[in-house]
C-alpha cells in the first residue's frame, strides 16, 4: 500500500516489477491516496506526503500480532517477516502452550512457560541458540 | 532557473512558497487538536479499511476484513519506483 494511484501501481508492475518477479506482483497493490489508512496505522509521514515502510502481521482473527516501521531509505528483511509469521502460527497451533525464544525458527526448541520453568530457562536454553549456527 | 532534484527514496513533494500565512490570533481559544490518532497496538484488532487496488491486471476494491480467517501481511512503502 502506498499513496500512489492504482494506475501508477499498474505501470510499476508492468514496466519494472514484472521484470523482477515472474508474472508480476501476485498480491493486491493497494492505493491510499491522502494517506488516510496510513494515518490510522501510524505510518503516514505528513511532511513528505508518503508512507514509511510499515509492515503489520495480522492473524486470522484480525488481531495485529506484530509490526515494524522503517524510514524510507532502508529496506525490510523478508525472511525475518516469514520467521515471525511461522513463530506466531506455531504459538497459535499450540494454543499458547508454547512460546518461541529469541532466534527461534522452525525445528528449534520452544519453551513451555509454567511454574516449573521459572528461573530454569538457563537449563534448557543457551544464548548461542539466539543466533544462526 | 529550475533546480535539479536529487532522486531519493521518498517521493519528491512541493509546497506553497512566499510569505507564511499570518499566525492565527486565537491565543485565548483552545487549539484545535487534529484527531487522527493511530489505533494500532499489538494484541488488538487491526482497524478495518477499504482501498482500491491493482491485482493481476484488474482494478479491484479490497477490504481488510475480507481476509479474516487468513494470515495477512500489510505493507506500506513510500511510493512506486522508489528504488529500495
Amino acid at each position: 500500500m502506498s499513496v500512489d494511484s492504482v494506475f501508477v501501481h499498474k505501470m510499476w508492475d508492468d514496466h519494472e516489477l514484472s521484470k523482477m518477479v515472474k508474472g508480476g506482483i501476485p498480491f493486491p497493490m493497494l492505493s491510499d491516496g491522502g494517506g488516510k489508512v496510513g494515518s490510522i496505522f501510524g505510518v503516514y509521514l505528513e511532511d513528505a506526503g508518503v508512507e514509511a515502510r510499515g509492515r503489520f502481521i495480522i492473524d486470522p482473527d484480525g488481531i495485529i500480532q506484530g509490526f515494524e516501521v522503517l524510514t524510507p531509505p532502508v529496506g525490510r528483511n523478508v525472511m525475518e517477516s516469514i520467521r515471525q509469521i511461522q513463530a506466531f502460527q506455531h504459538v497459535r497451533n499450540t494454543k499458547g502452550a508454547e512460546a518461541t525464544p529469541s532466534g527461534w525458527k522452525p525445528g528449534k526448541a520452544t519453551l513451555k512457560p509454567g511454574p516449573e520453568l521459572v528461573g530454569k530457562v538457563w537449563e534448557v536454553w543457551k544464548t548461542s541458540m539466539a543466533f544462526d549456527e | 532557473m529550475a533546480e535539479e532534484i536529487k532522486a531519493g527514496c521518498a517521493r519528491p513533494t512541493g509546497g506553497p512558497v512566499g510569505e507564511k500565512p499570518a499566525e492565527k490570533k486565537e491565543t485565548s481559544e483552545q487549539p484545535i487538536v487534529k484527531e487522527v490518532k493511530s489505533m494500532v497496538i499489538v494484541g488488538k484488532k487491526a482497524p478495518d479499511f477499504t482501498a482500491p487496488a491493482y491485482h493481476k491486471g484488474k482494478f479491484i476494491n479490497v477490504q481488510l476484513s475480507e481476509f479474516l480467517g487468513k494470515w495477512v501481511v500489510l505493507c506500506f512503502y513510500p511510493g512506486d519506483f522508489t528504488f529500495v
